[in-house]
This record gives C-alpha cells, structure tokens and sequence, in this order.
C-alpha cells in the first residue's frame, strides 16, 4: 500500500512538472524570483521529500542481503 | 592576474589532496577502480554530485538561460531533481548490489552477463567511449572559455590573441595534467576525495558569485526588475520553449543510468544504505547549484554598466556569460574563487569519466579477450594506468577543436545515454528482455541517433527539434520498440542467467 502511493507520488509529481498556469506569467515573488522558476524550485523540494518517503516506506530490503550474501571479487 | 593565482592555488591544493588519498590505495584492481566499496554516505553524496555536474551546470546552465530565459530551470533541472533521484532508487542500488557479489567493475561486465553475449559488450563499448568523449569535452570546452574570461587582460604580451587571457589550449593542458595525476595514482578513491572537496567548492563558489553579483546590480529585486522592463520575455517561457519540447525533456536525465562515470561511482558505496542520503540530498543540491547560475544568466540580458553599455557585450562567444559577469561585477578575488569552482565542477567530472574510459579499456578489451587469469592485479592497474594517459591525450587534443555550445553539445550526449537506458532497465526489472533485443536496440539507437545528429547540423544548431520534441524522445522510443518487440519474439534468457539476476 505504501510502496503504491509512492508509485502514484512520482507519477503525480511526473504530471505536475507541466505547469501551463505559469507559463507566461512574469511576476517576480519576493520581489525578484520569477513566478515560474519558483514554481519549479518548489517542485524540487517536493521531489526531495517524496524521495524521502520512498526511503521510509519502499527502500528495497533485500538488496543488502542479495550483495552480501555473495563473495567480493 | 589575482584571479589566476587563485585558481593556480587551487588546482595545487587539489592535487596535493588527490596524491594523500594514494596512502590508502591498496593496490589492488578492485581498489583502483572501485575504491574497495568502502565509500559512506556523506563522500558517495558529493562525489556523485560532484561527478553528474559538470560545466554543463554552471557554465552552461548560464548561458542557456541568458539566450532562452528562466524555463532552462524547468528543463534540466526540476525533472533532473526527480528523474536522477529516481534512477539512483530504483537503478543505481541494484546495480551496485550486481558489482558488489559479482565483482563487475564496468556496466558492459554487467551487461555483457546478464544478457549473455558477448556482441552485446563488443557493441556498446565504442558506443559508450563515443558517447563519453563528447560529454568530457564539454567540460574541457567550459573550463577553457571561462577560464580565459576571468583572465584578460593578465598577460597582454603573451597571449596577445586572447586579449592578454590566458587560452583555452593551456587551461586544458593544466586541467589535465592536474586530474590525470592525482588519478594515475589514487584510482577512484582519488577521484573521490578530490570530487567531495570540488562539490563544495564549486557549491560555495556559485553561491558567493550569486549574492555579490546580485548586489552589484542593487540587490536582488533591482537585478530582476531590470529584466521585467528591459527583456520580460526572459522571465517567462513564451514561445522560447513549447510545451511538448518542454516535456520530452524529461529524458535527458535518464542518461545518468547509462553514465559510465557514475556506474563506476555507484560501485564505490559501503553498502546499499549510504544511497540513502544520496537520493533525499541530490535534489536540494542541483537547486542550490542551477538556480543561481539560472537566475545570473537571465539578469545579464539586462545588466548594464555604469556607461550603459550591457555586461555581456552582444556576441560574445558561447559559454563566457557567467564568466563575463564575474570580471566585469566582482573583484578580482571572487573572480578567482569561481573559477577555481569551475574548474572544480570540470574536475570533478572529468577525473571520473577519464577513469571509467581507462577501466572500459582495461577490463572490457584487455582483460577480456586476453585473458584476466593470466594478468596479476597489478599488471590491471598498470593497464589502467596506461590507458588513463591515452584517453586524456585523445580528449585533450579533441578539445583544441572547433568550440561548440556547452549546452547543445551536451544535451546531444544526454540523448544518446538516455536512449540506452531502456536496455539497463530492462536487465534489472525485465526477465523477458533478451541479448537480441538488447542488440536491436543498441543498432536502433545509433542509427536514429546519428540520423538526427546529422539533420541538427552535426550539433551546430542549437534549436534543433524534431517532431517539436527533443531528439531523444523519438531516439528513445525507437531503442525502446527495438528492444521489447524483438525481446519477445526471440529465445528468452537461460534459466541460470534468470536464477543469478533475478533470485526468487
């Protein structure tokens, strides 16, 4: 279930990196950040943090067994 | 002439840190080229951050965004905070998990077994040392235009060509040198040491450069309200980038999965958890890195001197805008430190990519066809060594040719990486996937790729688009039918290859 609505985050994220809302808008935020650069750097915090849940909730356990369970060449 | 002895001052440093890391070399094949999977989170962080960034990022990113405005932050550097994070997840870990048991030191050793054909590695092994020259050469051609920038007007004599600048020829000789010594000796664990070391210079240098520019100009509103009123269109995405070209830029970050380089990095983990901080931290770290460099560039399409007249002269050549900023804004000190930034950012790529060529070579052709048991561990370092040397002479004297846009050369490397990335996928996630397959797709993708190479002028015009999308969409989707359609109708993998990829 967890792993799932990790799937569905990137798939979300994939689909919101298309942001038509601010594609000709030149309004500068705080006075000096383009509105659409800051929509993109706040989409580079959420990927971060829907990274962060992946880690919590879908890292794949068994990959550390798998290499260490062979012999180092 | 400040500037010049700063950045002399740095590439010494780096060496000197590069050369200590030798005193851990163990002297073995496996050290060498892997450094002993023995590397923690925080250096396996910042040696593959600093090893995915290259001039591509700041000299680059710059200057793309002088000539298109803010949208190249969405391009490259958003979907990268999602796509490369996501490729070290679900790729980089089971890659490395393969390397660590299995002993491969290269992707074609990987590949090459996993699919088991040898074609398959004779294929992919100019393919990939084709695809990795060009991209090395991007930092080459960076490092040099930046570099001579910085540096006009310090030797009016001697270098009476460049404006008195010192040139592109001795800034890549001097880069060069610096990197294949530190890596002759150290392997990867030098490369690793001096690429942690790079990151956060390069990271502080971009930072520094972005606040003291930004005051130069009045503060960071008065920068961006310049814009607003002399060139708006800068600051919105307008007609200078399409939404589908907008889109099918969410391929070019697939192309980390297939770097030799960060294969090679990847290897180096102490275990499957030091990927952790690396997948959580490399997003936050290309937005300290790329929004900088993005929002100097748009500024200096309206920056002006006290004269009147613009910061970055009309015409200049490719690649200089951030470099021009610097001189022309900053003091000579700062005009230093980000070149030594630049020059780390270079490095800190560059000394990966030489060592992947060399262990291509090593491992993939000498080893191979003549024979690993009859060749002591450190007779593979020499070959390591040796073509270490050779690479970087090709490279170099590669790069005293025509100056290309950092950018455009790039993202046509990214192209042919990225549609070789189905083929890596598959052999992690797909049973079904097969050598013929593998094989088709690779064929594909030269053919396509060259095709669309030729059409967009040979990398000479930079607005090149088909189909309004990236070339490496319609790349990508050829390599991808290749591979599933002819996967399907041939032999599926024997049963002992399933077994030792795929475990239940």
């Amino acid at each position: 279930m967890a792993k799932t609505a990790i799937y569905l985050g990137i798939v979300a994220l994939s689909i919101l990196h298309h942001d038509p809302w601010f594609w000709n808008d030149p309004t500068l935020l705080f006075g000096f950040l383009p509105i659409g650069m800051a929509y993109h750097m706040a989409y580079t915090a959420a990927a971060a943090a829907l990274w962060y849940l992946a880690l919590q909730y879908a890292w794949p356990r068994e990959v550390d067994r798998f290499a260490e369970s062979g012999g180092d060449s | 002439m400040t500037q010049l002895i700063v950045m002399v001052l740095y590439l010494s440093l780096l060496l000197g840190l590069g050369l200590l890391s030798k005193r851990m070399f163990r002297g073995t094949a496996n050290d060498y080229f892997a450094a002993g999977h023995s590397i923690g989170p925080v250096m396996l962080l910042m040696s593959v951050f600093g090893t995915t960034m290259t001039a591509f990022a700041l000299v680059g990113s710059t200057g793309e965004s002088y000539r298109t405005g803010i949208g190249v932050y969405g391009l490259m550097a958003s979907w990268s905070a999602l796509v490369h994070a996501a490729v070290f997840f679900f790729v980089g870990i089971r890659l490395w998990a393969y390397g660590k048991r299995y002993g491969y030191l290269t992707q074609i050793q990987f590949l090459r077994e996993r699919y088991e054909s040898d074609l398959l590695g004779l294929l992919l092994f100019p393919i990939l040392v084709g695809l990795t020259i060009p991209y090395l050469l991007t930092g080459l051609l960076g490092a040099g235009s930046v570099v001579v920038s910085l540096t006009r007007g310090a030797f009016p004599d001697v270098f009476a060509a460049t404006g008195g600048g010192v040139p592109p020829w001795l800034t890549g000789l001097a880069v060069c040198t610096v990197v294949l010594l530190y890596v002759f000796f150290s392997g990867l664990r030098g490369a690793v040491w001096a690429n942690t070391f790079q990151t956060a210079v390069f990271m502080t240098a971009g930072i520094a450069a972005f606040f003291l520019i930004a005051s130069k100009l009045g503060g960071l509103s008065s920068a961006s309200q310049a814009v607003l009123d002399a060139r708006p269109e800068k600051l919105i995405r307008g007609e200078a980038i399409s939404p589908l070209h907008f889109f099918s830029y969410c391929l070019i970050p697939l192309s980390a999965g297939v770097f030799p380089h960060l294969f090679q990095h990847w290897l180096t983990a102490r275990s499957a958890s030091a990927f952790r901080l690396t997948v959580v931290v490399h997003p936050i770290f290309i937005m300290i890195v790329w929004a900088p460099c993005v929002l100097i560039g748009v500024w200096a399409t309206a920056a002006l001197m006290p004269d009147g007249s613009p910061v970055v002269p009309l015409g200049s050549p490719p690649n200089v805008e951030l470099a021009v900023m610097v001189e022309r804004l900053t003091t000579p000190w700062l005009g230093g430190i980000l070149g030594a930034g630049i020059l780390a950012a270079v490095m800190s790529s560059l000394d990966s990519q030489f060592l992947a060529l060399g262990s291509m070579f090593t491992n993939d052709i000498v080893l191979r066809y003549f024979g690993r048991r009859r060749i002591s561990d450190a007779r593979q370092v020499l070959f390591g060594r040796l073509f270490l040397v050779g690479v970087v002479i090709v490279a170099y004297l590669l790069s005293l040719l025509e100056p290309r846009s950092v950018f455009t050369f790039g993202v046509w490397c990214f192209s042919g990486f990225s549609a070789l990335f189905p083929i890596i996928w598959a052999a992690v996630y797909w049973r079904r996937a097969t050598a013929s397959g593998a094989v088709a797709s690779i064929v594909v993708t030269a053919a396509v790729w060259a095709a669309l190479f030729r059409a967009g002028d040979y990398g000479a015009d930079p607005g090149y688009l088909f189909a309004g999308m990236m070339p490496a969409a319609t790349v990508f989707v050829f390599s991808t039918a290749a591979l599933v359609l002819v996967s399907l109708v041939t032999k599926a993998p024997s049963e002992a290859a399933l077994a030792k990829f795929f475990p239940e």
